[in-house]
């Protein structure tokens, strides 16, 4: 990779991205030749907003690659509770660690961290701003099981504040596909989202219902409306509902679509799809392994060389 | 007489006239420039003065300060059309148009209250200019050329 941390997936090139996919692919094929990759390495962990498969799954890889993970625990019982900036906090933890992974509330976080760290960096979620490492998961799911080329793909829910759509609308421009966008008006994407979409020479095609455009797609990337976002419960259960699919729902898309979520699912997709070819969730939450053991692998490398 | 007409603002010895600055924004340049009644400088301010080239106009003159192209540059941002005399001794020595800066850092914060920049931390807004606003360093927003003025950070 040109870079030296995972900020946002818009600094990935096609060339970065073929990069980490087919290492995660070699590691999937033969995980034991990793085994002892980074012995000796520390990874550190500080998550300052909850999180469960991104932190396990950074946790596992590390440990897979033969390292081990610092974990700062709960932002309650950390120094942030004390008043400690997160300039701060980061520059402790380069000490202890060989590289840092970082969740944070706030938007663009990760990119003021990055400036006060000589470790590498990536980015588990700033706010409502990116999510790169998960989007190398879903490209990784979605290369496995449609291709990344000449590829229709569907990215609904609240496209607003979805982080992990915001990093996946960015990174699929670098490759041969349509991409379909489907919301409530009041959660369509972000200004600055749209204009690197343009920028990048992508058409930015939108919609408020999935009927419009179900039959077409290969992929359908489903993403949670949450109740914060609505004004009262009525206008978000009336909204939400709309953006729901289940297995009925389906009927009207070819054989082939793969559905895929980040998770965690509420109630967006139907447990009666879990058990239908379609569902591919399960299978990308378990892609965080191979794909961030391939992150942590060439980012753990550039900094040893 | 004509002179009585046209000099609504009184000329200068030495220093600084910025023109053409767009109507209403005469307040921001000198907030963007730091000068305030602290600041020691006299300052003139003409405001919605007829222009030829804009209709209306601003215009602010600082005496004894002759400001720097990179001083006066961000003030592209919310008047691009500003033009930037140094006076010495009465007589325009220099006549200088304001270039659009690659980056902004300080003076402009972030809309987005979610963005760290707003946080308690140790760093500064930095700002890429774009061709037709400005766009965070850090969360990535971007501020409309007709948004900047009201997202100043100047106190």
């Amino acid at each position: 990779m040109r870079q030296d941390h995972l900020i946002s997936a818009a600094h990935l090139s096609r060339e970065d991205i073929e990069a980490v996919l087919d290492r995660a692919a070699e590691i999937d094929d033969d995980t034991a030749a990793f085994r002892q990759r980074h012995a000796g390495k520390v990874l550190g962990l500080c998550f300052f907003e909850p999180s469960t498969r991104t932190r396990m799954s950074f946790d596992t890889a590390m440990k897979r690659l033969g390292g081990q993970t610092v974990d700062m625990g709960p932002v309650e019982s950390s120094s942030v509770k004390k008043g400690e900036t997160l300039a701060d906090t980061v520059r402790v933890v380069e000490g202890y660690a060989d590289a840092l992974v970082l969740r944070h509330p706030s938007e663009g976080a990760a990119t003021m961290a990055a400036e006060f760290v000589d470790i590498p960096l990536v980015n588990a979620g700033d706010g409502a701003g990116q999510h790169p490492s998960q989007t190398l998961l879903d490209l990784y799911t979605i290369r496995e099981n449609a291709g990344l080329d000449d590829l229709t793909i569907g990215i609904m829910g609240d496209l607003k504040y979805g982080r992990t759509v915001h990093s996946l609308a960015g990174a699929l421009t670098n490759f041969d596909v349509s991409q379909h966008f489907i919301s409530p008006e009041s959660l369509r994407l972000p200004r600055n989202v749209r204009y690197d979409l343009h920028a990048a020479g992508a058409q930015v095609k939108e919609h408020t219902q999935l009927d419009d455009v179900l039959p077409e797609l290969d992929v359908l990337y489903v993403t949670r409306i949450q109740r914060e976002r609505f004004p009262d419960e009525n206008e978000y259960r009336k909204v939400a509902g709309q953006y729901q699919i289940d297995a009925e729902t389906l009927e009207a898309a070819t054989d082939d679509l793969t559905v895929m979520h980040p998770l965690p699912r509420v109630d967006e997709i139907s447990p009666d799809i879990d058990d239908t070819d379609h569902a591919t969730y399960f299978e990308q939450a378990h892609n965080g392994i191979p794909v961030r053991m391939a992150l942590l692998d060439i980012l753990l490398s550039q900094a040893d060389d | 007489m004509t002179d009585d007409h046209q000099l609504r603002v009184s000329k200068i010895q030495n220093g600084t006239v910025i023109d053409h600055v767009a109507a209403g924004q005469a307040l921001n340049v000198l907030a963007i420039l730091g000068i305030d009644a602290t600041s020691g400088e006299a300052v003139s301010v003409g405001m919605n003065v007829p222009s030829d080239r804009l209709g209306r106009k601003d215009i602010v003159k600082v005496e004894g300060r002759e400001l720097s192209q990179s001083e006066v540059d961000v003030l592209s941002l919310i008047a691009p059309a500003a033009s930037i005399n140094i006076v010495r001794d009465y007589d325009v020595v220099e006549k200088n148009r304001v270039v659009r800066p690659d980056i902004v850092t300080g003076i402009i914060s972030c809309p987005n209250r979610n963005c760290i920049t707003n946080a308690d931390e140790p760093i500064t807004s930095r700002f890429t200019v774009l061709s037709d606003g400005v766009r965070c360093d850090y969360c990535e927003s971007i501020v409309r050329e007709d948004e900047v003025a009201a997202n100043l950070d100047v106190n």
